[in-house]
């Protein structure tokens, strides 16, 4: 009989980590040509028509930004937290959050000046993801309550505390269905290029980028949330104030799915609704996983999730494919993704018996 | 006479190193082996490989003459096999019986009945008596060990490894655990007793098989050997370190605990109004067995706990209990117990551990900024200063030996000159090179002035570096004494609670 046995492996040299997340999404592509063909596609016409769909005009690039916005938002934010080992499971929650804050500003602060709706509606849409993430935090902090739990679990508590408002006091006059009133001009995100979507979000979902790789690499804050992460006890023992560091990491972290939640409403639905995200909140975890927890990471993943998302309509209509395999592809991106990070550390070896 | 056990030739690699080269091991019949070797001899590794842990890489391995290959314990277990870790495999919050019957309740009904006769049963014929209804947690450390024989002897164990069982036990129950192993052997079991304790290996065993670096070297009849013969052989040269004690020239004090008290997380005391002064240019040794309160008197030092009651103070300045921030401020060098799960990042690089402890101070960092030059020129000092053996600063610390992430503890803390030096178990799990070197760092520290507290379980570390020593007993210190006018048995009989 032959058994299989995983044993840890000498360290890998630093480059190793840039080559698995391209070696990752090739295989992927490899795998998931099975389903392809066994839906009667023709696997090449296929792939071509999912990257030309996504990549191959200026109008469909510039759509694939506008769909990796909010992934890269809500992927960064997750992969704050779990860098710092706070298992945000509630990015989605954090995005309702940061919508609800932007869309009162967007349709009840008509007294402040024009030039100040924007910048107060962020301000507004990150402290409410912030804030609301928060709430694990202390629980875990003080009463040592499981993150994974509370986290995912706020997400259906801040779902129904939108559906409430929705149907209440926030609820578009005349409307019977769950959705607000538009939001004033001022509080629409500009559009940056004439006959596109492509809106300041995705300015603003760049700058998260790096200002997470420079709080990563720079600060004395990145530093205490990396060791926060790696080993709790040592950090104490080193002097860090570690309640703090979780506290801060899980602001940062709601707060840019906050961001995320702001996006949906200035800039594509310029109104609140109950589907407002499309489980962007769920997806930052894959994203946060593929991209390795490295902010350029999460930005490569999420341009790929894009990329997959808009192509997969053109594929749909050209090659005959249903858009389903979307699913397909981001699952088994995500799977392939764990083996290799796994892998990176342990080796399998089989013996013979 | 047929073996019940026979290893020959086993070997076991890992990555880049042998940790058993073609080691051959017997075990008969109504005998007590000792596995005798130092930290790192492979001892460990070579009870793995028996009970089912680890997986051959070469060699054969018999039970009673037959050839056998094991998967995994259990496969050791049904050979009647049992092994006995140094850290107890038991559930805490739940009862004697419960814990003997866990994975042998058969079917899906528990027979707690049948079970409680079978125990009691067990009990009876080798003088173990436990309640079997006593929670675990509530049991002394030597009846949670009498509750893990119980629990083999159950299963039908007809061999026990036991891996170094008397380093929690104090002198008196490690006694009764001799008698018990006596009542064992005595009625057809046979036991393999993993220590690098010669004394106590010369105490119960009849043979012993001396392991050094993954290797046999020897293999003795005990009524044939003797201490220093097996020490020579264990250590793999005639003497034992020779360090150059030197005078205490004492100064003033610079750490004072006052009264000093903490209960563990059970809730009992585990340090109880204890005091002691420091002073500059002197070694205090704290002697003990371990488990008698070391750990929770280094971690108040250390500031991750806060005393109950009591002061510490740092150069007559009274400092608050369970900050860590505020001991570092002070300049305290602080090496813990627990390296890798207390000291160290092990998923960062040897740089980033270095600047544990001074990240937050100018140079290192300022107005919340890293400033990435002067941490690798700090770094660069650190590993210069202390030789510590790397593939760089920017190497993760995790592929550095035990002996090497143990020196970038002590450059990290060193580096600074500090006035007061606190070290628990500094050479647990070091080899003797990285023993005498850690050794030297506390002599040269108090040559330079600072004072410095040894809290150790070695007693020959104890005396090779101490001026004074102070022994702790469940939680209190039971005596002192100054090295020069120490008597070892005396100290024993401090260790095991006997003042008169």
């Amino acid at each position: 009989m032959i058994s299989m046995s995983i044993v840890k492996r000498k360290p890998l040299p630093g480059w190793v980590i840039l080559v698995i997340p391209v070696a990752a999404v090739f295989v992927t592509l490899l795998i998931t040509a099975i389903p392809i063909l066994f839906a009667g596609g023709n696997v090449f016409k296929a792939y071509g028509s999912l990257f030309y769909g996504a990549l191959g005009s200026k109008f469909n690039l510039l759509e694939t930004f506008v769909k990796a916005s909010p992934l890269i938002l809500t992927g960064l934010a997750v992969a704050f937290a779990f860098r710092a080992k706070f298992w945000n499971i509630g990015a989605e929650g954090q995005l309702f959050a940061g919508a609800i804050a932007a869309t009162w500003v967007g349709i009840y602060f008509t007294w402040l000046p024009s030039f100040l709706v924007l910048p107060v509606m962020i301000i507004f849409g990150f402290f409410a993801g912030g804030l609301w993430a928060t709430i694990p935090a202390f629980l875990k902090t003080k009463l040592k309550v499981d993150d994974v739990v509370t986290t995912l679990l706020l997400n259906y508590v801040i779902f129904h505390i939108m559906g409430a408002l929705l149907f209440g006091p926030m609820q578009m006059p005349g409307s019977s269905w769950p959705r607000s009133a538009s939001i004033m001009d001022a509080a629409f995100y500009p559009m940056l290029i004439a006959r596109s979507r492509f809106h300041f979000g995705i300015i603003v979902s760049f700058v998260a980028i790096l200002v997470i790789w420079f709080i990563n690499s720079k600060t004395v804050f990145g530093y205490q949330s990396r060791g926060v992460g790696i080993n709790l006890e040592a950090a104490k023992f080193g002097g860090i104030n570690t309640g703090m560091v979780i506290l801060k990491t899980a602001i940062i972290s709601g707060g840019l799915a906050g961001l995320a939640g702001v996006g949906e409403v200035a800039a594509i639905h310029h109104h609140l609704m109950m589907d407002v995200s499309t489980g962007y909140g769920y997806t930052g975890i894959v994203i946060a996983m593929l991209g390795n927890l490295h902010p350029i990471g999460v930005a490569l993943a999420a341009f790929f999730f894009s990329v997959i998302s808009v192509g997969a309509q053109t594929m749909g209509r050209v090659a005959g494919i249903p858009t389903y395999i979307v699913g397909v592809i981001e699952g088994v991106a995500l799977m392939t993704m764990l083996i290799f990070i796994l892998l990176t550390e342990y080796k399998i070896r089989w013996t013979k018996s | 006479m047929q073996p019940v056990i026979e290893m020959r030739g086993v070997t076991k690699r890992f990555v880049d190193v042998i940790a058993n080269d073609k080691v051959d091991l017997k075990l008969f019949p109504k005998e007590i082996v000792g596995l005798l070797g130092e930290n790192g001899a492979g001892k460990t590794t070579l009870m793995n490989v028996l009970f089912g842990y680890y997986n051959l890489d070469g060699g054969k391995l018999l039970i009673n003459g037959g050839e056998v290959t094991f998967g995994s314990p259990k496969d050791a277990i049904n050979h009647g096999i049992a092994m006995i870790h140094q850290h107890f495999t038991l559930v805490q919050t739940q009862s004697v019986l419960e814990n003997v019957m866990i994975g042998m309740e058969g079917s899906f009904f528990l027979n707690k009945k049948k079970a409680r006769e079978k125990l009691l049963g067990i009990e009876k014929d080798f003088g173990l008596n436990l309640d079997p209804d006593a929670i675990v947690w509530t049991l002394s450390i030597g009846e949670q060990q009498k509750l893990e024989i119980l629990k083999s002897l159950y299963r039908g164990a007809k061999t026990l490894i036991m891996d170094e069982p008397t380093a929690v036990l104090a002198p008196t129950e490690t006694i009764e655990l001799f008698e018990t192993l006596r009542i064992l052997v005595a009625s057809g079991h046979s036991i393999i007793f993993i220590s690098h304790h010669l004394q106590e290996v010369m105490d119960i065993c009849d043979r012993v098989i001396v392991l050094r670096s993954g290797k046999r070297v020897a293999e003795r009849k005990v009524s044939e050997t003797s201490i220093p013969e097996l020490a020579s052989l264990m250590v793999g040269r005639e003497l034992l370190e020779r360090l150059e004690r030197g005078e205490a020239k004492t100064g003033n004090a610079v750490l004072e605990a006052r009264n000093l008290k903490v209960r563990n997380n059970r809730g009992i005391v585990a340090v109880d109004n204890l005091s002691f002064t420091l002073r500059e240019g002197e070694v205090l040794g704290v002697a003990g067995v371990s488990g008698n309160g070391q750990t929770a008197l280094s971690e108040m030092l250390f500031g991750q706990v806060k005393p109950e009651d009591g002061e510490i103070h740092i150069s007559g300045k009274n400092i608050p209990g369970g900050s860590p921030s505020a001991i570092i401020k002070e300049g305290m060098a602080r090496i813990p117990e627990d390296r890798i799960k207390t000291g160290l990042f092990m998923d960062l690089s040897v740089k980033e551990n270095m600047i544990l402890e001074s990240h937050v101070n100018e140079p290192i960092s300022k107005k919340g900024l890293i400033n990435m030059k002067e941490i690798r020129s700090f770094a660069e000092k650190c590993i210069n200063n202390f030789s510590v053996k790397t593939d760089g600063m920017d190497a993760p610390v995790k592929s550095l030996s035990g002996g090497n992430l143990q020196k970038v503890i002590l450059a990290r803390e060193l580096v600074g000159k500090p006035k007061v030096v606190v070290a628990c178990q500094p050479t647990r799990g070091l080899d003797v090179g990285a023993m005498e070197y850690v050794h030297q760092a506390m002599l040269d520290q108090k040559t330079d002035g600072a004072g410095v507290l040894l809290i150790s379980d070695d007693l020959d570390e104890i005396f090779l570096l101490s001026d004074r020593i102070i022994v702790m007993y469940e939680g209190k210190i039971i005596g002192e004494v100054s090295t020069n006018e120490a008597d070892r048995d005396k100290i024993g009989l401090w260790m095991s609670g006997v003042t008169s």
